[in-house]
Protein backbone atom coordinates (compact mmCIF):
# COMPACT_ATOMS: atom_id res chain seq x y z
CA UNK A 1 0.00 0.00 0.00
CA UNK A 2 1.57 3.58 -0.94
CA UNK A 3 0.53 7.37 -0.05
CA UNK A 4 1.31 9.76 -2.67
CA UNK A 5 1.06 13.60 -1.91
CA UNK A 6 1.91 17.46 -1.24
CA UNK A 7 3.43 17.65 2.38
CA UNK A 8 1.85 20.09 4.32
CA UNK A 9 3.99 20.92 7.46
CA UNK A 10 3.92 21.77 11.26
CA UNK A 11 6.40 22.37 14.13
CA UNK A 12 6.42 20.19 17.10
CA UNK A 13 4.43 19.64 19.76
CA UNK A 14 0.97 20.06 17.44
CA UNK A 15 -1.71 19.61 20.06
CA UNK A 16 -5.48 17.78 19.96
CA UNK A 17 -6.84 21.63 20.61
CA UNK A 18 -5.19 22.66 17.31
CA UNK A 19 -5.82 19.38 15.48
CA UNK A 20 -9.80 20.08 16.74
CA UNK A 21 -10.88 23.11 18.96
CA UNK A 22 -13.01 21.63 21.66
CA UNK A 23 -15.83 24.42 20.57
CA UNK A 24 -16.45 21.50 17.80
CA UNK A 25 -16.87 18.76 19.49
CA UNK A 26 -20.67 18.61 20.31
CA UNK A 27 -20.20 16.44 17.26
CA UNK A 28 -18.74 13.11 16.09
CA UNK A 29 -19.16 13.21 12.47
CA UNK A 30 -16.18 13.11 10.47
CA UNK A 31 -17.12 15.60 7.77
CA UNK A 32 -17.76 18.21 10.20
CA UNK A 33 -14.61 17.82 12.09
CA UNK A 34 -12.67 18.23 8.98
CA UNK A 35 -13.67 21.57 8.25
CA UNK A 36 -12.76 22.97 11.56
CA UNK A 37 -9.59 20.73 11.42
CA UNK A 38 -6.80 22.44 12.40
CA UNK A 39 -8.03 26.12 11.55
CA UNK A 40 -6.86 27.85 14.83
CA UNK A 41 -2.94 27.18 13.69
CA UNK A 42 -3.55 27.10 10.15
CA UNK A 43 -6.97 28.79 8.98
CA UNK A 44 -6.69 27.76 5.32
CA UNK A 45 -6.19 24.03 6.00
CA UNK A 46 -9.86 22.63 5.43
CA UNK A 47 -9.69 24.87 1.58
CA UNK A 48 -5.95 24.29 0.68
CA UNK A 49 -5.69 20.46 1.34
CA UNK A 50 -6.21 17.98 -1.43
CA UNK A 51 -6.87 14.05 -0.92
CA UNK A 52 -3.84 12.14 -0.85
CA UNK A 53 -1.99 14.92 0.57
CA UNK A 54 1.05 14.20 3.60
CA UNK A 55 1.06 15.63 6.92
CA UNK A 56 4.37 16.37 8.73
CA UNK A 57 5.28 16.99 12.32
CA UNK A 58 7.70 17.53 14.55
CA UNK A 59 8.14 16.43 18.12
CA UNK A 60 5.29 15.18 20.49
CA UNK A 61 2.89 15.40 17.56
CA UNK A 62 -0.92 15.01 18.85
CA UNK A 63 -0.29 15.99 22.24
CA UNK A 64 -2.94 16.60 24.79
CA UNK A 65 -6.55 15.31 24.71
CA UNK A 66 -7.22 11.60 23.88
CA UNK A 67 -10.24 12.94 21.61
CA UNK A 68 -10.19 10.57 18.65
CA UNK A 69 -11.64 13.55 16.83
CA UNK A 70 -8.24 14.49 15.97
CA UNK A 71 -7.01 11.48 14.05
CA UNK A 72 -10.74 11.29 12.96
CA UNK A 73 -10.73 14.78 11.61
CA UNK A 74 -6.77 14.69 9.94
CA UNK A 75 -8.06 11.39 8.10
CA UNK A 76 -11.52 12.98 6.92
CA UNK A 77 -10.04 16.10 5.72
CA UNK A 78 -8.18 13.87 3.12
CA UNK A 79 -4.39 13.49 4.55
CA UNK A 80 -3.43 9.96 3.55
CA UNK A 81 -0.60 9.75 6.01
CA UNK A 82 0.83 11.50 9.40
CA UNK A 83 4.88 11.50 9.20
CA UNK A 84 6.67 13.03 12.40
CA UNK A 85 9.56 13.00 14.49
CA UNK A 86 7.52 11.15 17.10
CA UNK A 87 4.16 10.95 18.75
CA UNK A 88 2.23 11.59 21.67
CA UNK A 89 1.03 8.01 22.76
CA UNK A 90 -2.56 8.11 23.27
CA UNK A 91 -2.56 10.18 19.39
CA UNK A 92 -0.58 6.66 18.26
CA UNK A 93 -2.57 4.56 19.22
CA UNK A 94 -5.57 6.79 18.28
CA UNK A 95 -4.74 6.53 14.76
CA UNK A 96 -4.05 2.82 14.04
CA UNK A 97 -7.25 2.03 15.91
CA UNK A 98 -9.47 4.13 12.99
CA UNK A 99 -6.71 3.35 10.15
CA UNK A 100 -4.78 6.58 9.78
CA UNK A 101 -1.56 5.41 8.54
CA UNK A 102 1.42 7.51 11.17
CA UNK A 103 4.49 6.74 10.65
CA UNK A 104 7.75 8.16 12.45
CA UNK A 105 10.81 9.38 11.17
CA UNK A 106 12.80 12.30 12.55
CA UNK A 107 14.81 12.70 9.44
CA UNK A 108 11.99 13.19 7.32
CA UNK A 109 10.60 15.33 9.53
CA UNK A 110 13.21 17.62 9.27
CA UNK A 111 14.01 17.30 5.59
CA UNK A 112 10.78 17.36 3.85
CA UNK A 113 9.81 21.11 2.84
CA UNK A 114 6.00 22.31 2.81
CA UNK A 115 4.75 21.77 -0.46
CA UNK A 116 7.38 18.68 -1.20
CA UNK A 117 5.74 15.96 -3.17
CA UNK A 118 6.24 12.74 -1.08
CA UNK A 119 5.23 8.77 -1.47
CA UNK A 120 5.19 6.71 1.58
CA UNK A 121 5.65 2.86 0.56
CA UNK A 122 3.70 1.64 4.18
CA UNK A 123 4.64 -2.45 3.39
CA UNK A 124 8.96 -1.05 3.44
CA UNK A 125 8.47 2.16 5.21
CA UNK A 126 10.45 4.12 2.86
CA UNK A 127 9.48 7.52 2.49
CA UNK A 128 10.69 9.11 -0.87
CA UNK A 129 10.78 12.88 -1.21
CA UNK A 130 10.15 13.34 -4.82
CA UNK A 131 10.44 16.59 -5.09
CA UNK A 132 14.00 16.49 -3.39
CA UNK A 133 15.06 12.76 -4.74
CA UNK A 134 15.63 11.68 -1.03
CA UNK A 135 14.72 8.25 0.84
CA UNK A 136 14.10 8.33 4.42
CA UNK A 137 13.35 4.93 6.20
CA UNK A 138 10.52 5.39 8.73
CA UNK A 139 10.54 3.21 11.92
CA UNK A 140 8.53 -0.10 11.11
CA UNK A 141 5.35 -1.19 13.16
CA UNK A 142 6.18 -3.96 15.65
CA UNK A 143 4.08 -7.42 14.60
CA UNK A 144 1.40 -6.77 16.77
CA UNK A 145 -0.02 -3.57 15.56
CA UNK A 146 0.41 -4.75 11.95
CA UNK A 147 -1.96 -7.35 12.92
CA UNK A 148 -4.29 -4.08 13.82
CA UNK A 149 -3.46 -2.04 10.68
CA UNK A 150 -3.77 -5.59 8.49
CA UNK A 151 -7.75 -5.67 9.72
CA UNK A 152 -8.24 -2.42 9.14
CA UNK A 153 -8.15 -1.15 12.42
CA UNK A 154 -9.26 -2.33 16.11
CA UNK A 155 -12.65 -2.89 15.47
CA UNK A 156 -12.01 -4.72 12.92
CA UNK A 157 -9.02 -6.73 14.66
CA UNK A 158 -11.56 -7.92 17.63
CA UNK A 159 -14.07 -9.08 15.33
CA UNK A 160 -11.24 -11.21 13.23
CA UNK A 161 -10.84 -12.91 16.67
CA UNK A 162 -13.70 -13.18 18.23
CA UNK B 1 13.47 -9.82 36.33
CA UNK B 2 13.09 -6.62 38.21
CA UNK B 3 10.17 -4.92 37.64
CA UNK B 4 8.53 -1.23 38.13
CA UNK B 5 5.58 -0.68 40.16
CA UNK B 6 4.02 -0.11 36.80
CA UNK B 7 5.64 -3.20 35.41
CA UNK B 8 4.24 -5.10 38.42
CA UNK B 9 0.36 -4.09 38.05
CA UNK B 10 0.30 -4.83 34.18
CA UNK B 11 1.48 -8.40 34.76
CA UNK B 12 -0.41 -9.09 37.36
CA UNK B 13 -3.41 -7.88 35.11
CA UNK B 14 -2.25 -10.14 32.15
CA UNK B 15 -1.21 -13.10 34.50
CA UNK B 16 2.28 -13.28 33.42
CA UNK B 17 5.09 -13.81 36.12
CA UNK B 18 6.93 -11.14 35.01
CA UNK B 19 6.96 -8.19 32.18
CA UNK B 20 9.42 -5.86 30.90
CA UNK B 21 9.39 -2.65 29.16
CA UNK B 22 8.67 -2.91 25.26
CA UNK B 23 6.66 -6.11 26.17
CA UNK B 24 3.24 -6.40 24.19
CA UNK B 25 0.64 -7.41 26.39
CA UNK B 26 -3.54 -8.21 26.78
CA UNK B 27 -4.56 -6.86 30.21
CA UNK B 28 -7.38 -7.42 32.17
CA UNK B 29 -9.52 -4.19 32.60
CA UNK B 30 -10.69 -2.94 36.02
CA UNK B 31 -12.98 0.03 35.21
CA UNK B 32 -13.74 1.60 31.58
CA UNK B 33 -14.64 4.93 31.31
CA UNK B 34 -15.97 7.48 29.03
CA UNK B 35 -17.71 10.70 28.94
CA UNK B 36 -20.37 12.68 27.10
CA UNK B 37 -17.44 13.71 24.41
CA UNK B 38 -15.97 10.47 23.59
CA UNK B 39 -18.51 8.10 24.91
CA UNK B 40 -20.69 8.57 22.03
CA UNK B 41 -18.01 7.58 19.64
CA UNK B 42 -17.40 4.53 21.52
CA UNK B 43 -20.73 3.87 20.93
CA UNK B 44 -20.65 3.55 17.71
CA UNK B 45 -17.52 1.27 17.85
CA UNK B 46 -19.18 -0.62 20.32
CA UNK B 47 -22.11 -1.36 17.79
CA UNK B 48 -19.59 -1.90 14.51
CA UNK B 49 -17.91 -4.59 16.77
CA UNK B 50 -21.52 -6.35 17.38
CA UNK B 51 -20.87 -6.89 21.20
CA UNK B 52 -24.47 -7.26 22.86
CA UNK B 53 -23.71 -6.26 25.85
CA UNK B 54 -20.77 -4.79 28.06
CA UNK B 55 -18.75 -6.94 29.33
CA UNK B 56 -19.13 -6.07 33.17
CA UNK B 57 -21.89 -3.39 33.57
CA UNK B 58 -20.49 -2.56 37.02
CA UNK B 59 -17.03 -1.94 35.43
CA UNK B 60 -18.24 0.43 33.03
CA UNK B 61 -18.91 4.22 33.89
CA UNK B 62 -20.14 6.62 31.98
CA UNK B 63 -19.71 10.36 33.22
CA UNK B 64 -21.11 12.87 31.42
CA UNK B 65 -19.36 16.19 32.40
CA UNK B 66 -17.53 17.71 29.79
CA UNK B 67 -20.57 19.92 27.94
CA UNK B 68 -23.15 19.21 30.78
CA UNK B 69 -25.64 20.69 32.32
CA UNK B 70 -26.12 20.64 27.99
CA UNK B 71 -24.75 23.90 26.82
CA UNK B 72 -25.86 23.29 23.22
CA UNK B 73 -28.72 21.20 21.03
CA UNK B 74 -25.78 19.09 19.97
CA UNK B 75 -24.29 18.52 23.43
CA UNK B 76 -27.61 17.35 24.69
CA UNK B 77 -28.14 15.26 21.56
CA UNK B 78 -24.43 13.01 22.85
CA UNK B 79 -25.35 13.58 26.20
CA UNK B 80 -28.79 12.40 25.12
CA UNK B 81 -26.75 8.90 23.48
CA UNK B 82 -24.83 8.54 26.31
CA UNK B 83 -27.65 8.13 28.78
CA UNK B 84 -29.97 6.01 26.59
CA UNK B 85 -26.91 3.38 26.52
CA UNK B 86 -26.45 3.70 29.71
CA UNK B 87 -29.99 2.74 30.40
CA UNK B 88 -30.18 0.06 27.43
CA UNK B 89 -27.09 -1.67 29.01
CA UNK B 90 -27.93 -1.35 32.86
CA UNK B 91 -24.76 0.00 33.50
CA UNK B 92 -24.51 0.81 37.30
CA UNK B 93 -21.98 3.23 37.25
CA UNK B 94 -23.72 6.44 35.16
CA UNK B 95 -24.00 9.75 36.42
CA UNK B 96 -26.80 12.14 35.71
CA UNK B 97 -26.60 16.06 36.54
CA UNK B 98 -27.35 15.92 40.05
CA UNK B 99 -25.22 13.00 40.54
CA UNK B 100 -22.38 14.11 38.50
CA UNK B 101 -19.17 15.33 38.66
CA UNK B 102 -15.73 15.80 37.30
CA UNK B 103 -14.56 12.07 35.96
CA UNK B 104 -10.94 12.09 37.40
CA UNK B 105 -12.38 13.82 40.94
CA UNK B 106 -15.23 11.53 40.95
CA UNK B 107 -14.42 7.89 40.48
CA UNK B 108 -11.99 7.94 43.09
CA UNK B 109 -14.56 9.56 45.58
CA UNK B 110 -17.35 7.00 44.99
CA UNK B 111 -14.53 4.34 45.62
CA UNK B 112 -14.55 2.87 41.90
CA UNK B 113 -10.64 2.78 42.04
CA UNK B 114 -8.36 1.58 43.82
CA UNK B 115 -4.68 0.39 44.43
CA UNK B 116 -3.47 -2.28 42.11
CA UNK B 117 -6.26 -1.57 39.09
CA UNK B 118 -5.49 -1.14 35.61
CA UNK B 119 -7.87 1.66 34.24
CA UNK B 120 -8.46 3.11 31.00
CA UNK B 121 -10.70 5.91 30.38
CA UNK B 122 -11.36 7.59 27.36
CA UNK B 123 -10.45 11.09 28.37
CA UNK B 124 -6.68 12.07 28.60
CA UNK B 125 -6.57 12.51 32.36
CA UNK B 126 -7.40 9.20 33.05
CA UNK B 127 -4.01 8.91 34.49
CA UNK B 128 -5.08 10.64 37.83
CA UNK B 129 -6.05 7.50 39.61
CA UNK B 130 -2.11 6.42 39.55
CA UNK B 131 -2.21 9.03 42.94
CA UNK B 132 -3.82 5.55 44.66
CA UNK B 133 -1.25 3.00 43.27
CA UNK B 134 -3.32 1.83 40.75
CA UNK B 135 -2.35 2.21 36.70
CA UNK B 136 -4.72 4.21 35.02
CA UNK B 137 -4.38 5.76 31.26
CA UNK B 138 -6.05 7.34 28.67
CA UNK B 139 -7.18 5.88 25.62
CA UNK B 140 -9.05 7.07 22.82
CA UNK B 141 -12.97 5.68 21.86
CA UNK B 142 -11.93 3.08 19.72
CA UNK B 143 -10.39 1.57 22.65
CA UNK B 144 -12.59 2.36 25.24
CA UNK B 145 -15.54 0.31 22.76
CA UNK B 146 -13.03 -2.68 22.35
CA UNK B 147 -12.62 -2.40 26.42
CA UNK B 148 -16.49 -2.67 27.35
CA UNK B 149 -17.03 -5.28 24.94
CA UNK B 150 -13.92 -7.29 25.89
CA UNK B 151 -13.14 -6.44 29.70
CA UNK B 152 -9.45 -6.33 27.82
CA UNK B 153 -6.95 -4.06 26.14
CA UNK B 154 -3.63 -4.27 24.65
CA UNK B 155 -0.56 -2.55 26.02
CA UNK B 156 3.12 -1.77 25.59
CA UNK B 157 4.54 -2.31 28.53
CA UNK B 158 6.29 1.33 29.89
CA UNK B 159 9.69 2.16 31.25
CA UNK B 160 10.25 4.53 33.85
CA UNK B 161 11.30 7.80 35.26
CA UNK B 162 11.91 7.48 39.28
CA UNK B 163 11.02 10.51 41.00
CA UNK B 164 12.29 10.68 44.29
CA UNK B 165 11.26 13.14 47.10
CA UNK B 166 12.40 14.29 49.87
CA UNK B 167 11.20 17.14 52.60
CA UNK B 168 7.96 18.95 52.51
CA UNK B 169 6.11 21.78 50.49
CA UNK B 170 6.15 25.22 52.21
CA UNK B 171 3.70 27.06 52.83
CA UNK B 172 1.31 28.09 49.76
CA UNK B 173 2.82 26.06 47.66
CA UNK B 174 0.98 22.53 46.43
CA UNK B 175 0.84 19.52 44.59
CA UNK B 176 0.33 22.01 41.47
CA UNK B 177 3.49 23.89 42.09
CA UNK B 178 5.20 20.55 42.38
CA UNK B 179 3.78 19.16 38.67
CA UNK B 180 4.60 22.13 36.73
CA UNK B 181 8.03 22.65 38.15
CA UNK B 182 8.80 19.32 36.92
CA UNK B 183 7.06 19.26 33.45
CA UNK B 184 9.76 22.87 33.47
CA UNK B 185 12.23 20.53 33.64
CA UNK B 186 11.46 17.50 31.27
CA UNK B 187 9.39 19.17 29.11
CA UNK B 188 5.87 18.37 27.16
CA UNK B 189 7.59 15.44 26.33
CA UNK B 190 9.98 14.28 28.81
CA UNK B 191 8.29 11.33 29.80
CA UNK B 192 6.85 10.07 26.39
CA UNK B 193 4.96 6.44 25.96
CA UNK B 194 6.82 6.31 29.74
CA UNK B 195 5.56 5.65 33.50
CA UNK B 196 6.37 8.84 35.79
CA UNK B 197 6.47 6.65 39.74
CA UNK B 198 6.39 8.90 42.53
CA UNK B 199 8.55 7.37 45.33
CA UNK B 200 10.51 8.48 48.65
CA UNK B 201 9.53 9.82 52.46
CA UNK B 202 8.55 12.84 51.00
CA UNK B 203 5.27 11.93 49.26
CA UNK B 204 4.31 10.47 53.00
CA UNK B 205 3.95 14.27 53.54
CA UNK B 206 1.48 14.79 50.54
CA UNK B 207 -2.20 15.14 50.42
CA UNK B 208 -4.17 12.79 48.45
CA UNK B 209 -5.90 16.06 46.83
CA UNK B 210 -1.99 17.16 46.04
CA UNK B 211 -1.31 13.11 44.90
CA UNK B 212 -4.13 13.67 42.73
CA UNK B 213 -2.88 16.64 41.35
CA UNK B 214 0.38 15.59 40.47
CA UNK B 215 -0.87 12.17 39.14
CA UNK B 216 -3.37 14.05 36.45
CA UNK B 217 -0.95 16.12 34.90
CA UNK B 218 1.42 13.27 34.44
CA UNK B 219 -0.09 13.30 30.28
CA UNK B 220 1.27 16.60 30.27
CA UNK B 221 4.81 15.36 30.08
CA UNK B 222 3.65 12.91 27.50
CA UNK B 223 3.59 10.22 30.31
CA UNK B 224 1.64 6.91 29.77
CA UNK B 225 0.68 6.97 33.06
CA UNK B 226 1.81 8.83 36.67
CA UNK B 227 2.02 6.38 39.94
CA UNK B 228 2.26 7.23 43.39
CA UNK B 229 3.27 4.62 45.99
CA UNK B 230 0.71 3.40 48.46
CA UNK B 231 1.38 4.58 52.02
CA UNK B 232 -0.66 4.06 54.99
CA UNK B 233 -2.80 7.73 53.75
CA UNK B 234 -3.47 6.15 50.76
CA UNK B 235 -5.33 3.29 52.42
CA UNK B 236 -6.68 5.19 54.58
CA UNK B 237 -8.63 7.21 51.70
CA UNK B 238 -9.80 3.89 49.73
CA UNK B 239 -11.06 2.42 53.39
CA UNK B 240 -13.02 5.47 53.86
CA UNK B 241 -14.41 5.85 49.92
CA UNK B 242 -14.55 1.88 49.63
CA UNK B 243 -15.28 -1.62 51.25
CA UNK B 244 -13.68 -3.10 47.44
CA UNK B 245 -10.25 -4.65 47.53
CA UNK B 246 -6.94 -3.21 46.70
CA UNK B 247 -3.90 -4.74 45.66
CA UNK B 248 -0.78 -3.20 46.89
CA UNK B 249 2.69 -3.46 44.34
CA UNK B 250 5.86 -2.31 45.16
CA UNK B 251 8.59 -1.43 42.46
CA UNK B 252 11.64 -4.19 43.12
CA UNK B 253 14.68 -2.55 44.94
CA UNK B 254 16.94 -3.36 41.67
CA UNK B 255 14.48 -2.15 39.09
CA UNK B 256 15.52 -0.31 36.04
CA UNK B 257 14.74 3.27 34.95
CA UNK B 258 15.06 5.39 31.84
CA UNK B 259 15.84 7.79 34.60
CA UNK B 260 16.02 8.97 38.38
CA UNK B 261 15.20 12.71 39.09
CA UNK B 262 15.31 13.72 42.80
CA UNK B 263 13.17 16.51 44.04
CA UNK B 264 13.06 18.15 47.33
CA UNK B 265 10.22 19.24 48.22
CA UNK B 266 11.49 21.91 50.56
CA UNK B 267 12.87 23.81 47.37
CA UNK B 268 9.72 24.22 45.07
CA UNK B 269 8.92 27.25 44.18
CA UNK B 270 5.54 29.00 43.36
CA UNK B 271 5.36 27.71 40.12
CA UNK B 272 2.96 29.22 36.94
CA UNK B 273 3.18 27.68 33.06
CA UNK B 274 2.93 30.84 30.67
CA UNK B 275 1.66 30.28 27.49
CA UNK B 276 1.14 28.33 25.41
CA UNK B 277 2.33 25.12 26.88
CA UNK B 278 2.69 23.61 30.18
CA UNK B 279 6.53 23.25 30.18
CA UNK B 280 6.82 27.19 30.15
CA UNK B 281 7.02 26.95 33.72
CA UNK B 282 8.12 30.21 35.20
CA UNK B 283 8.78 31.29 38.62
CA UNK B 284 8.05 34.75 40.67
CA UNK B 285 11.24 36.35 39.57
CA UNK B 286 10.17 35.81 36.19
CA UNK B 287 6.45 36.07 36.09
CA UNK B 288 6.68 40.39 35.53
CA UNK B 289 3.72 42.35 35.32
CA UNK B 290 1.23 40.10 34.01
CA UNK B 291 -2.38 41.82 34.48
CA UNK B 292 -5.26 39.65 34.19
CA UNK B 293 -9.12 39.51 33.30
CA UNK B 294 -10.42 36.00 34.22
CA UNK B 295 -9.51 33.38 37.14
CA UNK B 296 -10.61 29.91 36.85
CA UNK B 297 -10.48 27.44 40.40
CA UNK B 298 -11.73 23.85 39.86
CA UNK B 299 -11.20 21.09 37.60
CA UNK B 300 -10.15 17.39 37.72
CA UNK B 301 -6.84 19.14 38.38
CA UNK B 302 -7.46 21.60 41.15
CA UNK B 303 -11.65 21.05 41.84
CA UNK B 304 -10.68 19.38 45.19
CA UNK B 305 -11.81 20.37 48.87
CA UNK B 306 -8.51 20.96 49.99
CA UNK B 307 -7.70 23.04 46.55
CA UNK B 308 -10.90 25.10 47.29
CA UNK B 309 -9.70 25.84 50.94
CA UNK B 310 -6.63 27.03 49.73
CA UNK B 311 -8.31 29.23 47.61
CA UNK B 312 -10.72 30.15 50.24
CA UNK B 313 -8.16 31.04 52.82
CA UNK B 314 -6.40 33.30 50.53
CA UNK B 315 -9.52 35.30 49.54
CA UNK B 316 -11.53 35.44 52.97
CA UNK B 317 -12.17 38.66 54.11
CA UNK B 318 -10.71 40.35 50.61
CA UNK B 319 -12.26 41.29 47.62
CA UNK B 320 -11.31 40.34 44.03
CA UNK B 321 -10.08 43.08 42.26
CA UNK B 322 -12.89 45.05 40.21
CA UNK B 323 -12.88 44.29 36.89
CA UNK B 324 -11.51 40.32 37.13
CA UNK B 325 -14.29 37.46 36.66
CA UNK B 326 -13.41 34.71 39.34
CA UNK B 327 -15.27 31.46 38.51
CA UNK B 328 -14.69 28.81 40.98
CA UNK B 329 -16.00 24.84 39.90
CA UNK B 330 -16.15 22.18 42.66
CA UNK B 331 -15.34 18.98 40.95
CA UNK B 332 -18.22 16.84 42.63
CA UNK B 333 -21.40 17.44 44.19
CA UNK B 334 -20.01 16.42 47.73
CA UNK B 335 -17.13 18.57 47.07
CA UNK B 336 -19.53 21.53 46.21
CA UNK B 337 -21.56 20.29 49.62
CA UNK B 338 -18.58 20.26 51.80
CA UNK B 339 -17.04 23.87 50.95
CA UNK B 340 -21.16 24.37 51.64
CA UNK B 341 -21.19 23.45 55.02
CA UNK B 342 -17.30 24.26 56.19
CA UNK B 343 -18.38 28.00 54.72
CA UNK B 344 -15.68 27.59 52.14
CA UNK B 345 -18.29 28.18 49.21
CA UNK B 346 -19.32 31.54 51.39
CA UNK B 347 -15.92 32.96 51.67
CA UNK B 348 -15.61 32.84 47.84
CA UNK B 349 -18.70 34.42 47.16
CA UNK B 350 -17.99 37.22 49.79
CA UNK B 351 -15.08 37.91 48.18
CA UNK B 352 -16.83 38.25 44.88
CA UNK B 353 -16.38 34.61 42.95
CA UNK B 354 -19.33 32.84 41.26
CA UNK B 355 -19.46 29.25 42.16
CA UNK B 356 -20.37 26.70 39.17
CA UNK B 357 -21.98 23.52 38.78
CA UNK B 358 -19.33 20.63 38.75
CA UNK B 359 -18.47 20.46 34.64
CA UNK B 360 -14.82 20.60 32.38
CA UNK B 361 -16.88 23.67 30.85
CA UNK B 362 -14.04 26.03 30.70
CA UNK B 363 -11.27 24.17 31.01
CA UNK B 364 -11.45 23.58 27.28
CA UNK B 365 -13.43 26.13 25.99
CA UNK B 366 -16.45 24.47 26.21
CA UNK B 367 -18.90 27.11 28.26
CA UNK B 368 -18.82 28.32 31.42
CA UNK B 369 -16.12 31.07 30.79
CA UNK B 370 -14.64 31.20 27.62
CA UNK B 371 -11.88 33.97 26.66
CA UNK B 372 -12.33 36.58 24.08
CA UNK B 373 -9.27 37.66 21.87
CA UNK B 374 -6.84 39.17 23.94
CA UNK B 375 -7.90 37.85 27.12
CA UNK B 376 -5.57 36.50 29.80
CA UNK B 377 -7.11 33.58 32.49
CA UNK B 378 -4.82 32.44 35.15
CA UNK B 379 -6.11 28.98 35.86
CA UNK B 380 -5.81 26.06 38.17
CA UNK B 381 -6.91 23.78 35.26
CA UNK B 382 -4.13 21.72 33.05
CA UNK B 383 -3.26 22.87 29.54
CA UNK B 384 -2.76 26.19 28.19
CA UNK B 385 -2.85 25.55 24.27
CA UNK B 386 -3.18 27.98 21.93
CA UNK B 387 -7.63 28.45 21.89
CA UNK B 388 -7.48 25.94 24.81
CA UNK B 389 -10.06 28.28 26.94
CA UNK B 390 -11.17 30.66 24.60
CA UNK B 391 -10.27 32.61 21.27
CA UNK B 392 -6.88 31.79 19.89
CA UNK B 393 -5.79 35.10 21.07
CA UNK B 394 -6.73 34.35 24.42
CA UNK B 395 -4.21 33.49 26.98
CA UNK B 396 -3.84 30.73 29.67
CA UNK B 397 -1.58 30.71 32.89
CA UNK B 398 -1.75 27.16 34.44
CA UNK B 399 -0.82 28.13 38.18
CA UNK B 400 -2.22 26.72 41.82
CA UNK B 401 -5.30 27.64 43.57
CA UNK B 402 -3.40 29.82 46.24
CA UNK B 403 -1.62 32.10 43.28
CA UNK B 404 -5.03 31.75 41.28
CA UNK B 405 -6.87 33.18 44.66
CA UNK B 406 -3.67 35.90 45.29
CA UNK B 407 -3.89 36.99 41.56
CA UNK B 408 -7.87 37.51 41.76
CA UNK B 409 -7.01 40.25 44.59
CA UNK B 410 -4.68 41.96 42.45
CA UNK B 411 -5.83 41.71 39.10
CA UNK B 412 -1.92 40.14 37.93
CA UNK B 413 0.06 37.08 38.47
CA UNK B 414 0.34 37.02 42.17
CA UNK B 415 2.60 35.28 44.64
CA UNK B 416 0.44 34.26 47.45
CA UNK B 417 3.17 35.61 50.19
CA UNK B 418 2.34 39.42 48.72
CA UNK B 419 -1.15 38.92 49.66
CA UNK B 420 -1.20 37.42 53.16
CA UNK B 421 1.57 39.44 54.33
Amino acid sequence: MKANGKAIKYGDNIDTDVIIPARYLNTSSPEELAKHCMEDIDKDFADKVQTGDIMVGGANFGCGSSREHAPIAIKASGISCVIAKDFARIFYRNSINIGLPILECAEASEDIDAGNEVEVNFDTGVITNKTKNKQYKAVAFPPFMQGIINAGGLVEYIKGNN
Amino acid sequence: MAMTMTQKILANAAGLPSVKAGDLIMANLSLVLGNDITAPVAIGEFDKIGAKNVFDRAKVALVPDHFTPNKDIKSAEQALKVRSFAHEQDIVNYFEVGEVGIEHALLPEKGLVAAGDVVIGADSHTCTYGALGAFSTGVGSTDMAAGMATGKAWFKVPEAIKFNLTGKLNKYVSGKDLILHIIGMIGVDGALYKSMEFVGEGVHSLTMDDRFTVANMAIEAGAKNGIFEVDDLTVEYMKEHSAGEYKVFEADPDAEYARVIDIDLSKVPHTVAFPHLPENARTPENWGEVEIDQVVIGSCTNGRISDLRRAAEILKGKKVKKGVRVIVFPATQAIYLEALKDGTLSALVEAGCVISAPTCGPCLGGHMGVLAAGERCVSTTNRNFVGRMGHTESEVYLASPEVAAASAVTGKITAPEEVMK
